[in-house]
């Protein structure tokens, strides 16, 4: 087959000239590192993103409306942001659902909750000052609504976990012909959107059923069974606490319809727990104690290792690092992983602890 | 000086086992206070300094497109000569080892980070965190000790070459970043004949040539280049830069081990040595400068080589913090703190290099007087409250 060349354009020459002449007068740096005094924003290697308000939620929730800078490619409703920011002068990175749909402006939003004892959460509620400039990465995930939409649909939701169902409501999903939103949260004071969701469901764009768990109690299949007696033929999002995930997953797979629901975590469900042992991160000539009950990342975290990172609950593969040689344990199952000099196995640092001496090629 | 363990009347003699091993303790307990503390107030401080040293370099950089014009000239090489002292001292010197690696910041950390200098940050770190911060001031081990051609201690064997070491300390010191790149290199003993072709070795060579090819090409092809008309005095003004960065900072370096008063080790001293005793070395085998807090800054803070030496990790702006508490320390267990300004400790470290170009006891003197006296009378005391267990873990490490 022939091929043809397409002329390349004198503009990106130039430009690309002017990019490899500007690198040999800032080695051993990059021009970024110069150019980001100037325009923080404009790095489109290095995403990031200026706050520019905190908006109080509830006593202990606020949104973040955040302008993400160059390299930002958008986010489908239902996506969560990675973000970075420094507490107490250290680079902290979790992930939170996007609340807002794509908008024009191009500023989105994040809901956080603070947590009692929570490092990034009660930051970024309680201390986060607008005009901050922060670490993004690009929006990610699969809790996104169809691109052929459903005829019913069901929303299961607890305490922070309707973020990611507020971001496809408000993307549309309330002209859904038939909606229902199932909440829990413990007092009506504490529903994150109380306001909002109200009028959507005054207006008749969904069936709202909120919970009030101080005295209504944790809601449980059967009883949500009740509340949407066909909720197992509806295609179905939840967000909420593991416990509340996982009866719902057993419910809809007794019905034989376990592909009809769709869950977000926000944290992996860590059962096993084993003896620890001495990690190496070979890389960083860093050695570090642990036990059996903190992750590696944690761990290197802890000791300063530029550990890779993502979602941090064991489905985005974004942390993985090679054993180089000893045993770690997955603290979802209790399974054992363990590699022999020269092996390098790829662990998810994120949900693995040492079970023994190991030495990570980091 | 003579290594510490061969003096009739050394300094430690009066230590105990116990007095050591209570001064580690009480070291780390400097230390973990600092680490605690870290924060917020650190980060700011290190991204002020980065942000300033780049505004400063290419703030010089813009002025000297424009050099041909005397005060442009020197305005632009004063800020480039700042900028670059500013970033091998303060910012990459700590950086590579680590200092700023708990903000977790990929861009301010140890395994990221390479710096304005002939040598890759990857060989310093070898040659300078591993080598020379291990085996600080112990002779036949560290090779920083006279940087393996010259004498700057009584113990080192005299050589007729010696004679000429007060010119090799200059030589060294006007291209002083080559100097410590074959440092790095190891070239005087990689240049044996057995080993010239090592391939480990060669490609260390590769890397270290194509790191000073883009320096060379930025300061004396490129910049000179984008002045145009301006090129010939662009290439003075950052020849001039590098010029006085290599001799600043070989002043200062020097100031940190060759004065008088720094003690030298055994190198079967070290054998087994405890906690304690490795910051006992490192105690008296450094010497501070003391100065105005712009000083410290433009010397990386190396002006607190003794805490520098003790806690080579710990951010270089809390430094200034605990040496008071260091200094207590010293003063408690009857211990000499050697410091003093930049002029007196130079002038003292050149006399040392002059001195020893030729053999000892050549003006007929046995022992070099100390500069400054015997150590203060000890005033050993007992920690309070620190439990007899907690001092056999410490000397177990
Ligand atoms: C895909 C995804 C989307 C997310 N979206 C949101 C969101 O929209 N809004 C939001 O507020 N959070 C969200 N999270 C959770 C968020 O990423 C953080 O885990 C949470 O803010 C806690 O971080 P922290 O640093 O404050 O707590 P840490 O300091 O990490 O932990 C403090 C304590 O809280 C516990 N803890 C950690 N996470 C949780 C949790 N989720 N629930 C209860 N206890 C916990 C820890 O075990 C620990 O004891 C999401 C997480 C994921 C993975
Ligand atoms: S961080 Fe996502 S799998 Fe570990």
């Amino acid at each position: 087959m022939a091929t043809t060349q397409t002329p390349v354009p004198l503009r990106d020459t130039l430009r690309a000239r002017a990019r490899r002449l500007a690198r040999l007068v800032t080695t051993p740096l990059v021009p970024g590192d110069y150019w980001s005094i100037l325009d923080p924003l404009g790095s489109s290697t290095d995403l990031r993103g200026r706050v520019e308000a905190v908006l109080p939620e509830t006593a202990d929730a606020a949104t973040l409306v955040i302008r993400p800078g160059r390299g930002w490619a958008g986010h489908k409703a239902g996506q969560y942001l990675r973000i970075g920011v420094d507490v107490d002068g250290v680079r902290q990175w979790r992930s939170y659902s996007l609340t807002s749909p794509p908008r024009p402006d191009g500023t989105v939003t994040i809901t956080v909750k603070a947590l009692p004892g929570g490092t990034v959460s009660r930051f970024l509620v309680h201390h986060l000052q607008a005009g901050t400039v922060v670490q993004l990465d690009q929006a990610a995930g699969e809790f996104t609504l169809p691109a052929t939409r459903p005829a019913k649909a069901l929303f299961v939701t607890a305490g922070s976990g309707i973020t990611p169902v507020m971001g496809m409501l408000r993307d549309g999903a309330d002209r859904l012909d038939d909606v229902v939103l199932v909440h829990s949260a413990p007092r009506p004071e504490d529903v994150i959107f109380g306001a909002e969701l109200r009028g959507l469901a005054a207006r008749g764009g969904l069936r709202l059923v909120e919970r009030h768990t101080d005295v209504d109690g944790v809601l449980d299949p059967a009883e949500l069974a009740v509340l949407v007696p066909d909720m197992t033929e509806r295609e179905t999002w939840a967000c909420g606490p593991n416990g509340m995930l996982d009866a719902l997953q057993d419910a809809y797979d007794a019905a034989g319809s376990g592909q009809r629901l769709h869950t977000e975590r926000f944290r992996p469900a860590l059962v096993a727990v084993g003896d620890g042992g001495t990690v190496t991160f070979t890389g960083s000539a860093v050695t570090a104690e642990a036990d059996g009950a903190t992750s590696l990342l944690d761990t290197g975290e802890s000791r300063g290792v530029l550990m890779p990172s993502g979602c941090r609950m064991g489905i985005c593969f974004g942390c993985v690092v090679p054993l180089r040689e000893g045993a770690v344990r997955d603290l979802r199952d209790g399974q054992v992983t363990s590699a022999v000099p020269g092996d390098g196995v790829l662990v998810q640092t994120c949900v693995s602890a040492a079970a023994g001496p190991c030495q990570l090629d980091i | 000086m003579t290594t510490i363990q061969k003096q009739a009347n050394n300094q430690i003699a009066h230590l105990s086992a116990e007095d050591i091993e209570r001064i580690g303790v009480e070291l780390d307990a400097i230390r973990e206070q600092v680490i605690a503390g870290r924060g917020a107030d650190d980060a700011a401080y290190i991204r002020r300094v980065i942000t300033t040293q780049r505004v400063l370099e290419m703030g010089g950089r813009t002025v000297l497109l424009a050099s041909l014009f005397p005060p442009a000239w020197f305005l632009g090489t004063a800020a480039l000569t700042v900028a670059k002292i500013l970033e091998n001292m303060e910012i990459g010197h700590n950086v590579l080892h680590g200092q700023w690696d708990w903000m977790r910041d990929p861009k301010i950390h140890s395994t990221t980070w390479e710096w304005d200098h002939a040598t890759p940050a990857e060989q310093w770190k070898h040659s300078h965190n591993q080598l020379h911060h291990t085996y600080t001031n112990v002779l036949g081990k560290d090779n920083d000790l006279g940087y393996g051609i010259m004498r700057v201690d009584e113990g080192q064997r005299w050589h007729p070459f010696h004679l000429g070491q007060p010119l090799w300390n200059f030589v060294n010191a006007c291209i002083f970043q080559y100097g410590i790149a074959a440092y790095d290199l190891e070239l005087g003993k990689n240049l044996a004949k057995s080993r010239r072709g090592a391939p480990e070795f060669r490609a260390r060579v590769k890397q270290t040539l194509r790191k000073i090819g883009q320096q060379v090409t930025k300061d004396y092809v490129v910049h000179p280049l984008l002045s145009g008309p301006s090129a010939a005095t662009t290439i003075t003004a950052n020849l001039t830069a590098n010029f006085i960065r290599n001799l600043w900072s070989h002043s200062v370096i020097m100031c940190g081990h060759f004065p008088e008063g720094v003690e030298t080790f055994e190198r079967t001293s070290i054998e087994g040595e405890t906690r304690g005793e490795w910051y006992l070395r490192q105690m008296l085998g450094s010497a501070n400068i003391s100065g105005s807090r712009l000083m410290h800054v433009m010397t990386g803070n190396l002006s607190y080589q003794i805490e520098h030496h003790l806690f080579p990790d710990l951010p270089s702006n809390r430094y200034q913090e605990i040496a008071p508490k260091v200094r207590d320390l010293f003063q408690r267990y009857g211990l000499s703190y050697t410091t003093g300004s930049l002029p007196r400790q130079v002038a003292s470290a050149w006399k040392k290099v002059i001195r020893l170009s030729l053999p000892n006891n050549f003006f007929g003197h046995s022992e070099p007087v100390r500069p400054r006296g015997a150590a203060p009378a000890p005033v050993v005391m007992r920690v309070p409250n620190t439990p007899e267990a907690e001092l056999v873990s410490t000397s177990s490490r």
